[in-house]
């Protein structure tokens, strides 16, 4: 039986099908991904089993940690110029135009507003490890809900979201719910991280 | 196709180039950086956005008259009290009903079994109480436990101080 000769097929390998798939793959990520902003305090969410997701834009987040201490943050630069404004002419505080772009830039803080103009004089890569004592919120000087008031004047389709911690005490959960209600606010959401629902009930 | 068909056509009046190179290009590098670029963007991607749940708070009522009052049969209380014990009585604090106040947990055969036994009251009202010593990842267990059970009446409040008496004799 003659041997059968087999053909050596050059070891070059066409890769431009590959090469366009991955290509097509990175442009889809690149277009949808949004970098996570950078978070002043970590906290872990408790899970639950809502569907519901959070909207993408125009949303104040109230977060709360371990300690105790609440942050405030909200999307959107314009809304945040705005509201940085009117907190100022309320607080008698001026903020430089250097300032407020700053502030624009800033995803969320947790100081009085006597102080902020220390935070935002601080260079980016302190800005993280300042420490942050959070909003005040006391009966006195609830500086809290003056923060979600004005935003709520500067920009009205806000949608306010607790994310609290799953240590965060019930007192201070308590007394932000009840800031905002004092401020007619009766609607909002709590952010949870998924969970699978039980099978059967 | 990786091969690129030379084009004698060019500029200079189609005079034919002395020499032709191989028209082959070596994709690889280029490919180590498309699946770089391609890890990166998945990585850092974050698809799961967080999900949240809508509570709605009452208005508060102005004077006592615009409060309804609950009957006494319709209410279930439910306290949330430190290490993850929940405390449960039917009817109003100043006389829970038999078998008074009982100590349960989060788990699927703990409060969820005493609410899902309730579920076919349709005027049912839930009064959560969310005790001091208690944690936000109670809260929002027994939030939750509502959307699985789905009862609609549901209210968040302070706790009473008849509650807190009721639950220092059971403990």
């Amino acid at each position: 039986m003659p041997k059968i000769k087999t053909h050596r097929a050059a070891p070059s390998l066409d890769m431009t099908p590959m090469v366009d798939l991955a290509f097509l793959l990175v442009t889809f990520f690149m277009l949808i991904s949004q970098f996570q902003p950078e978070e002043v305090v970590t906290v872990t969410t408790p899970s639950s089993t809502s569907q519901i997701k959070i909207p993408e834009s125009n949303v104040i987040t109230l977060t709360v940690d371990k300690g105790g201490r609440v942050f405030f943050g909200v999307d959107g630069k314009n809304t945040k110029a705005e509201l940085l404004d009117k907190m100022a002419a309320k607080y008698n505080v001026t903020f430089s135009e250097q300032e407020r772009a700053k502030f624009a830039n800033l995803p969320s803080f947790g100081v009085p507003i006597t102080q902020l103009k220390s935070l935002l004089a601080l260079p980016k890569e302190q800005l993280k490890k300042a420490n942050q004592p959070g909003v005040p919120m006391d009966s006195l000087n609830n500086e809290l809900g003056n923060w979600v008031h004005q935003t709520r004047m500067a920009n009205p389709q806000t949608v306010i979201a607790i994310k609290g911690d799953e240590g965060a005490d019930v007192p201070t959960i308590k007394k932000v719910i009840k800031t905002l209600q004092d401020y007619k606010v009766n609607r909002f959401n709590l952010i949870t991280s998924q969970e699978g629902g039980p099978s059967s009930i | 196709m990786a091969e690129i068909q030379a084009k004698d056509s060019g500029g200079k009046g189609g005079k034919p180039k002395a020499k032709k190179h191989s028209t082959k290009i070596d994709m690889t590098p280029m490919v180590d950086l498309g699946f770089l670029l391609l890890t990166f963007f998945v990585m850092t991607t974050t698809l799961a956005k967080p999900q949240t749940m809508e509570i709605n708070m009452p208005v508060k009522a102005k004077d006592q008259e615009e409060q309804s009052q609950l009957k006494a049969s319709n209410a279930l209380t439910i306290l949330m009290g430190e290490n993850n014990k929940v405390f449960w009585y039917a009817g109003l604090p100043d006389a829970p009903a038999a078998p008074g106040v009982q100590v349960t947990d989060y788990s699927a055969n703990g409060i969820r079994k005493v609410l899902l036994a309730r579920r076919s009251n349709k005027d049912l009202m839930v009064l959560i109480k969310p005790m001091e010593k208690g944690t936000y990842k109670n809260m929002v267990d027994i939030l939750d436990e509502m959307n699985i059970t789905g009862i609609g009446k549901y209210a968040i409040i302070d706790v009473d101080p008849r509650d807190e008496e009721l639950v220092k004799k059971v403990q």
